[in-house]
Parts: C-alpha cells; sequence; structure tokens
C-alpha cells in the first residue's frame, strides 16, 4: 500500500519534511481543539463525572449485562456463520450447476435475498414464527435473527464460492475429469478445497459482517451486546458512556477478525506464489462488510 | 389487493421516507468519504494516522449503535437538535436528521476504503506524470488521480448504495417512519404477515435492482482503457 501511494507525492526534501511537520502540528492543533470542545461539552452535561463511568468496573454490571449481551452477540454470530457456510456451498454450487432449473432457483434465491434489507427479513420471520409457533416464545427472536443472517450472508458466501471455483484455472476441472471423476467429485474432492481455501479471507470478512449485523436484533428485541448496553443506560442513567464502551466492544472484536482475514490472505498470498492457485483479497467483498449493518 | 387500497398512501410515504434517506445520506457520505479517502493518502502523517482511525472506528461499529448513538448520545445526552425547536415536526426532523447524520458517517467509511482501492488502480505511471510537470499533492491528487479514481470505482461505489438503501431501514430504531417501521406496524394489525412481507420485499427489489444495473453498466461505459 505505502508504495503505491508514496507515488502521489515526492520524497520529500528537508523543505518539504519541515512543511509536512508544519502541517501534522496544525492538523494536531485542530484535532486536539476539536477533543477539547467535546470533553468541554461532555463535562459540562456532567458525562465524565466518576459516577458515570463507575459501573463498568463493578463487576455486577458485566455479569448482569454486558457479558450476556457480549454472549447473545456472539451466538447469533457463530450460528448464522455456520448455516451460512452451509447454504452458500449449496447455493454457491447450485449457481454452477449445468442444470438450467437448478441454476435458475439459487440464482432467484440468491438475488432476492442479497437485495432485501436483513432487518426486512427479521422482522418478517419473526412475525411468522411467532403466528405458527414455530419456535419456543424465548428463541423467537434469537431464531428470527440467526435465519435472517443466514438467508442474506448465505447467498453473499455463495457468491463468493461461486467466484472462487470460477477463479480456479479450467485444468484443474479436465485432469479430474480425465481421471474418471465423476461432477459430483470433482466439486466436492477437486475444486471446492480449493475454492474455500481461496475465499478463505472473503469469508472471514464475512464473519465480520454477521457479527456486526446480529445488532439489527436489537430491532425485534433481541438481548444482544447493543441492547445490554442501552439496558445498562437505562438502568444507571448513562446512555452516552455505556454506548461509547459497547462500541469499543464490537469495535476491538471485529479488528481481531479482520486482523485475521489480513495476515491469512497475506500466508495464501506468499503460498501462492509457491503452489499457483489463487487468492481473493477479503477486500474485494467488502460490498459484503458494507452489504448491511 | 385489500392491503393495498388500505395502506396505498402510507406506502408511498414510507417509500419516498427510505428515498431521501438515501439520496441524503448518499451525499453526505460521498463528501465525508472523499476527504477521508483524501487525507489517508495525504503526506501528511497526523492526517492519515486521523483517517485510519475514522475508517477503523466506523467500519467495525454496528449500524444500530451508531443511529442510537445519534439519538440518545448527541441529541437526549448532549442536546445537539438538528431542527429547530420550535417546530410543530420538530422531533420527526430532529430524528430524520440525526438519521442522515448517522448513516452518512458510517456509509463514509466505506466510500473512503473503496476510493483508496480505485485510487491505488491509477497507474503509477499517471501521478509520476503529474509530479515530473511539478504538480504538488493537491494538485497530483484532485486533477489527476481522482478523477480516474471515481470513475474505476464506479461499480464498488453502487454497491455501496445499494447497502446504504437497505440500511435505511435502521432509521425505524430512532423512530423515522420509513419502510421498516410500517411493516412492523402493518405486520401488528394485519393478519397477511406473507402478503406483508411480499410486498415490502418487492419494494427493495425494485429500489436497488436498477440501481445495481445502472452503476453496472456505468461502470462499464466509464471505465478508464
Amino acid at each position: 500500500m505505502s508504495n503505491a501511494v508514496a507515488v502521489l507525492y515526492d520524497v520529500p526534501g528537508p523543505k518539504a519534511k519541515a512543511r509536512y511537520r508544519v502541517l501534522s502540528g496544525v492538523v494536531l492543533l485542530i484535532s486536539l481543539g476539536i477533543a477539547f470542545l467535546i470533553y468541554l461539552a461532555l463535562d459540562s452535561k456532567g458525562q465524565l463525572t466518576a459516577a458515570k463511568w463507575e459501573p463498568f468496573v463493578t463487576s455486577s454490571t458485566w455479569t448482569t449485562y454486558l457479558l450476556p449481551g457480549i454472549q447473545g452477540t456472539l451466538v447469533a454470530a457463530a450460528l448464522s456463520i455456520v448455516f451460512a457456510l452451509v447454504l452458500g456451498a449449496i447455493l454457491g454450487i447450485g449457481r454452477l450447476s449445468e442444470h438450467r432449473a437448478v441454476r435458475a432457483v439459487s440464482g432467484v434465491f440468491v438475488e432476492l435475498f442479497r437485495a432485501v434489507p436483513v432487518l426486512i427479513l427479521m422482522i418478517f420471520l419473526y412475525a411468522v414464527y411467532a403466528e405458527y409457533e414455530v419456535f419456543k416464545v424465548r428463541y423467537l427472536a434469537l431464531a428470527a435473527v440467526v435465519t435472517g443472517l443466514t438467508l442474506y450472508n448465505g447467498s453473499v458466501i455463495a457468491e463468493i464460492v461461486r467466484a472462487g471455483v470460477n477463479s480456479l484455472p479450467k485444468g484443474q476441472t479436465e485432469a479430474a475429469s480425465a481421471l474418471g471423476m465423476r461432477k459430483g467429485q470433482v466439486m466436492r474432492i477437486v475444486l471446492l478445497p480449493q475454492a474455500v481455501t481461496a475465499m478463505l479471507p472473503a469469508i472471514i470478512s464475512q464473519m465480520v459482517v454477521a457479527l456486526k449485523d446480529s445488532a439489527l436484533g436489537y430491532l425485534i428485541g433481541y438481548v444482544e451486546v447493543v441492547r445490554a448496553g442501552q439496558q445498562v443506560g437505562a438502568f444507571y442513567g448513562n446512555y452516552l458512556p455505556s454506548l461509547i464502551i459497547v462500541a469499543v466492544i464490537m469495535i476491538v472484536i471485529n479488528s481481531l477478525l479482520t486482523k485475521l482475514a489480513t495476515v491469512v490472505e497475506g500466508r495464501m498470498r506468499q503460498k501462492k506464489r509457491k503452489t499457483g492457485g489463487t487468492v481473493v483479497p477479503a477486500q474485494d467483498f467488502g460490498g459484503g462488510p458494507a452489504g448491511a449493518a | 389487493m385489500n392491503l393495498l387500497s388500505k395502506y396505498g398512501d402510507q406506502l408511498v410515504d414510507a417509500f419516498i421516507m427510505t428515498i431521501k434517506l438515501t439520496v441524503l445520506s448518499a451525499i453526505g457520505a460521498l463528501i465525508i468519504g472523499t476527504i477521508i479517502a483524501a487525507m489517508r493518502v495525504s503526506p501528511i502523517p497526523v492526517a492519515r494516522a486521523i483517517a485510519t482511525a475514522y475508517v477503523t472506528v466506523f467500519r467495525n461499529t454496528p449500524l444500530t449503535l451508531i443511529i442510537l448513538f445519534t439519538s440518545f448520545g448527541l441529541y437526549q445526552t448532549m442536546g445537539v437538535a438538528l431542527a429547530p425547536d420550535d417546530s410543530p415536526t420538530f422531533l420527526a426532523d430532529n430524528n430524520f436528521r440525526l438519521a442522515i447524520l448517522g448513516l452518512s458517517v458510517y456509509t463514509a467509511s466505506f466510500v473512503a476504503e473503496s476510493l483508496r482501492s480505485g485510487i491505488n488502480t491509477v497507474p503509477v505511471g499517471q501521478a509520476e506524470a503529474g509530479r515530473s510537470l511539478g504538480m504538488t499533492f493537491t494538485q497530483n491528487i484532485t486533477i489527476v488521480v481522482l478523477p480516474q479514481a471515481f470513475r474505476a470505482v464506479i461499480g464498488p461505489l453502487g454497491s455501496v448504495l445499494i447497502a446504504l438503501t437497505k440500511n435505511t431501514t435502521i432509521a425505524s430504531v430512532i423512530g423515522v417512519a420509513e419502510a421498516s417501521l410500517l411493516m412492523k406496524t402493518m405486520i401488528e394489525n394485519e393478519a397477511a404477515i406473507f402478503a406483508v412481507g411480499g410486498l415490502f420485499a418487492l419494494g427493495f427489489v425494485i429500489l436497488t435492482l436498477p440501481t445495481g444495473l445502472l452503476f453496472g453498466y456505468l461502470s462499464k461505459r466509464l471505465a478508464v482503457k
């Protein structure tokens, strides 16, 4: 990155270096000024008093609200990712099928669930599950969140799988067929394992999406980390600090996952140089993370 | 059909609200995103650091949380109001604008990332040629690099816009009367869950499908060859 970017300006000489230092100072001063204004505003509203922040060093806040909230988020995200991987593999292979009908059905499915907002899906599923008593009342919200996320992320992963298989050299299929493998075997033994490896970074970034999107459960009453933060705020009267703490929790978890995706990508890029094959960068599916909340 | 005659006007209003949120937030996100992207590639280390922090923070925070923050944090706690508070529609206006603020700030981080990857697609020789003509960083980026980068990222920006359209549904968390809020009401009052679900799914397909096609066409048409 640094190379591609540094090309926009010359390697600074002594004069330019001095100028950049001055500009850096100016930018720093402006940002410190803004930070100070925010500090003053927060202080004048009494948001910086110990009373507002103390709940976060008491263990009962964590055991009563935040930890169950984090658990809710992680459970919903983990379930959705596992189901989405299965659904995505099926749909992805379906879209590559030789039978037009299978291709069409999977295509419509994928396009539909990528076009409909996850929240709309969740509200709908919640109503359906409640109406037809599909799940026990206390699992209604979780079921709606997981199904909604599964359908959406499954569709995205289907596209990732399809791109992964398409990115493989044609010789792979030809060689496997020449060895007498059936179509199912070619897909299962030769293509899919390679595609999934190539797509690992993209799949990990999709996990970030599922994790963030589980916060949509807030709107249908699922207790996840944002709802937990809101409850802390309601209980102690410190909405602002609670939301900030929740944001920090989410940012830390998601940054770690993103970091993991980058590391995996880098590793595989190195391997690729030795063995050939393809790695699709996580960023190419950046549409994914943007894909929903 | 019954649903349509009963809710027709409300449906139109709700989807118009969705479109308004989308368009206004898109403009906001584009402005903020461009500035952040420019900061990220600038020669000033502090500016780069701030822009990176911005992207990390807003890309990794759930949108639900950001929108809630504008309402609970900015308005209720800090007293920041974005509408004249003597107007009769104060609450609706204020929530609407807070939602736009939240959506813009969140989407800007994705716009910035797309743009940065677009800047990376501009051939190195272009910027070098600009530099050798004696252009400064600002001239180089505004005259040579950004116009090409924009054309390269039309496709990705289309995806960001579609995502934004879908994300506007989250504005219902602070009571903005857009599609998902009306859907909730309709599901509570009507027995026809599947008809209601289908109606709203159709609405969003109609909104997002042409956007995708248009941006796909534009990105081919305007690609830098």
